[in-house]
C-alpha cells in the first residue's frame, strides 16, 4: 500500500530497511530531515545514530563504521559533501563501502537553497585526491529513490566502492506515493574488523601501487561493463535525443512524449547510473540522429562532457552535434525546453561539442 | 614471584622508527598492557598520520591509517559498532592537537568510550621537523627558523589538562620515557586509560612525551635531557584525571 511520503524521509527509511546500523551526519538545508528522521528511527531499532561536531567527522566516523564491517550512512548537500571528499577518497583507498547521499542544491561556495544538478562533475570524477571513482545513482522518483537504496549498498560492497545517491533538493523536498521495501538483515561484511585480525591487511608500507593500479583498473572496466543504467525511450528513430537524468529528466519524459504527439521525432536517455555512465543506451539510437540535448540543472552544462564522450564511443565515423539546455537550478518548464530545442533546430543555439 | 619478560605476541617484527625515537617503547607498552588486560586479540587502532602510522608494520592487529587527524573520529564510529572491542587512537602531537584538533576534542567532548594515545616530541617528526602546537616557545624547527614566536603562534597545547578540567573524560595522563622509572609509569598510565575503556568509563587519553633526536639535532642522550630539563617544566608529568570507580 502506497503511502505519501516526503523525500528525505522515504529515502532515510529505505535506508533503515536496506540495513544500515549506523549514521554520522550534520545538518545542512535540504537534507536535514535525514538525520533527523534517523535520530529517532535508530536508536528505537538499536543502532548507532551520532550528529558529529562536522561533515569531516562525520564521513569518519561513516569509515570507522564500515572498517568494522556494517552498512553506514551519511547525508549532506553541496558544500557539506565538499568536506567529506578527503575521507570518501580514504574509503576509496581502502576499498571501504559506504553510501552518501547528496541532497545537491545549486551554487560554488555555500551556495543557495536552490533545487539543482549542479555537483555532477565532482560525483561522477571522484572529487577527493587519487584516481578513485564512486558510483553515482541519480533517482527521478521518491519510489525509485526508494527502489535504488538497497541496490546502493549491493553495489558499493559487490565492487567495494563507494556509492554517491544523487538526488536533488526538490526530490528530499516533496512529496509522493511511495511504496518502501522489506527489512533485510546484512550479515557482517568479510573484511570488517573483529579485534581478532581476521581479515589480514597488507601493511601501510608493503603495498604496490603498479599491482593495485591494475586491479583498480579491472574493477572499474568491470563496473563500466556490468552497471550502467538508465531509462530510455523513443530512440530507435530520433532525429534528436534528449538526455536529462533526476528531476529534470523526468520533465524531459512529459514533454518529449508531447513533442512525439505534435509529430516531431525525439527520444529521451534517462541515466540512473551517472557513473558509470550509460553509454550502452546510446548503441540504440538512430544511426541517423541529428543531435544530442542534454537538459541539466545547473549554470555550464556539465553532463554534456558524458554526452559527447559517448555519442563519440558509439558513432565512430561521424560526429553527431551534443547540445546543452541548462537551466541552472530548480526544474526545467515545458517552454523552456520547447523553446531550447526550436533555437537548436534552427541553427539560433550553437552546440557545445 | 618471578614474571620472565617476553616480547608479546601480536608483535611480529622490528619497528623501523629512528634511533632514540619514543614510539617503539611506547607501542611496546601498549601491547604488553593489552596482553595483561587480555585484549590483545580484541583490538582495533585507527593510526594517526605521520610516524605514528609506523605502527601498521609492527603490529598484527586489526588497524586503519586514517586520514590526517581523523583518528578519533574513525574511532568513534568503530566503538558504536563494535562496543566490547578495545579501540586505541594512536597519534602523533601534530595529528592529533594541530590537524586533528577539532576531532580530538570532540570525541573527550563527547566522552567517547575510547583511548588515545598521543606521542609529543614537539614537532611533526615524519616530515622533517615542522613547528606543531606542541612545540616549545623558542624552540627552532624548519618552520620556526629563529624559534617559535608564542605572541604570533600562540603558545603550546596541554591536551591531557584541558580535557581533564573542561570534559567529562575518564581518564587523562601524561608520562616520559626518559628513564626505566618513568617508563614503568607510562605503563601505568596506559594499562588505566586501556581499562577504564575495558570497564567503560568512558573516554582515557595518555600523552607521552617522546625523544625525537632525528630532527632536534641532539644525540640520543641528548633528546632524553631535554625532556627532563626543558619540556617536563611546561608539560608536567603525573594523571590530570584519575580513574573513578563506577
Amino acid at each position: 500500500m502506497a503511502e505519501m511520503m516526503k523525500g528525505n524521509v522515504a529515502i532515510a527509511e529505505a535506508a533503515v530497511r536496506a540495513g544500515v546500523r549506523f549514521y554520522a551526519g550534520y545538518p545542512i538545508t535540504p537534507s536535514s530531515e535525514i538525520m533527523e528522521y534517523l535520530a529517532k528511527r535508530l536508536p528505537e531499532l538499536g543502532r548507532q545514530f551520532i550528529q558529529s561536531e562536522s561533515e569531516l567527522a562525520a564521513i569518519n566516523m561513516v569509515m570507522g563504521a564500515a572498517a568494522c564491517g556494517v552498512r553506514a550512512l551519511t547525508a549532506s548537500s553541496g558544500p557539506g559533501i565538499s568536506l567529506k571528499q578527503e575521507g570518501i577518497s580514504v574509503l576509496s583507498d581502502e576499498e571501504l563501502t559506504c553510501v552518501v547521499v547528496n541532497v545537491v542544491r545549486y551554487g560554488n561556495g555555500l551556495g543557495t537553497l536552490f533545487s539543482s544538478q549542479c555537483d555532477y562533475f565532482r560525483e561522477t570524477r571522484g572529487g577527493g585526491n587519487g584516481d578513485y571513482r564512486c558510483i553515482v545513482l541519480c533517482p527521478s522518483s521518491i519510489q525509485e529513490a526508494v527502489d535504488l537504496m538497497l541496490t546502493a549498498y549491493e553495489l558499493a560492497e559487490k565492487y567495494r566502492v563507494v556509492t554517491v545517491f544523487m538526488t536533488e533538493g526538490a526530490l528530499g523536498q516533496m512529496m509522493e506515493p511511495c511504496e518502501l521495501p522489506d527489512f533485510v538483515e546484512p550479515p557482517k561484511l568479510p573484511w570488517g574488523f573483529d579485534g581478532k585480525y581476521s581479515y589480514k591487511k597488507i601493511g601501510i608500507f608493503d603495498r604496490d601501487s603498479m599491482q593495485e593500479a591494475e586491479q583498480l583498473n579491472r574493477k572499474y572496466e568491470t563496473i563500466r561493463a556490468e552497471e550502467q543504467r538508465w531509462e530510455s525511450e523513443n530512440v530507435q528513430d530520433a532525429d534528436y535525443v534528449f538526455v536529462a537524468y533526476g528531476l529534470p529528466g523526468r520533465a524531459v519524459k512529459g514533454v518529449t512524449r508531447q513533442m512525439r504527439a505534435q509529430g516531431l521525432k525525439v527520444g529521451l536517455i534517462r541515466p540512473i547510473t551517472a557513473w558509470p555512465f550509460p553509454v550502452k543506451a546510446f548503441a540504440e539510437v538512430n544511426p541517423g540522429v541529428k543531435g544530442f540535448i542534454t537538459v541539466e540543472a545547473n549554470a555550464t552544462g556539465q553532463m554534456v562532457d558524458d554526452v559527447a564522450l559517448a555519442s563519440k564511443t558509439v558513432f565512430r565515423d561521424r560526429f553527431v552535434p551534443t547540445h546543452a539546455l541548462p537551466c541552472v537550478y530548480g526544474l526545467p518548464s515545458r517552454k523552456f525546453i520547447m523553446d531550447g530545442f526550436g533555437q537548436i533546430v534552427s541553427g539560433a543555439r550553437k552546440e557545445v561539442y | 614471584m618471578a614474571v620472565s619478560r617476553k616480547v608479546p605476541a601480536i608483535i611480529d617484527r622490528e619497528t623501523s622508527f629512528c634511533p632514540g625515537c619514543g614510539h617503539g617503547i611506547v607501542i611496546r607498552l601498549i601491547a604488553e598492557c593489552l596482553e595483561e588486560l587480555g585484549q590483545d586479540n580484541n583490538v582495533i587502532f585507527p593510526l594517526g598520520v605521520g610516524c605514528s602510522s609506523l605502527l601498521g608494520g609492527g603490529l598484527v592487529t586489526d588497524r586503519l591509517h586514517c586520514p590526517h587527524g581523523r583518528a578519533s573520529a574513525v574511532a568513534t564510529g568503530m566503538k558504536r559498532c563494535e562496543p566490547d572491542v578495545t579501540i586505541v587512537a594512536y597519534q602523533g602531537d601534530g595529528d592529533a592537537y594541530s590537524i586533528g584538533i577539532a576531532e580530538t576534542l570532540n570525541a573527550a567532548y563527547r566522552n567517547e568510550n575510547i583511548t588515545m594515545i598521543a606521542i609529543n616530541n614537539t614537532n611533526f617528526g615524519m616530515t622533517g621537523g615542522q613547528m606543531s602546537w606542541t612545540t616549545m616557545p623558542g624552540q627552532k624547527t624548519t618552520t620556526s627558523p629563529k624559534g617559535r614566536d608564542c605572541a604570533v603562534t600562540g603558545n603550546p597545547i596541554r591536551f591531557p589538562e584541558l580535557v581533564a578540567s573542561q570534559f567529562d573524560v575518564a581518564y587523562a595522563a601524561r608520562g616520559a620515557v626518559t628513564s626505566p622509572k618513568r617508563i614503568a609509569t607510562v605503563k601505568k598510565y596506559i594499562k588505566n586509560a586501556l581499562a577504564a575503556q575495558v570497564n567503560k568509563e568512558g573516554y582515557s587519553t595518555v600523552e607521552v612525551l617522546s625523544p625525537c633526536p632525528t630532527n632536534w639535532g641532539l644525540d640520543v642522550l641528548g633528546a632524553m635531557k631535554r625532556i627532563e630539563e626543558e619540556i617536563i617544566p611546561y608539560y608536567p608529568l603525573g594523571e590530570f584525571k584519575k580513574r573513578e570507580e563506577r
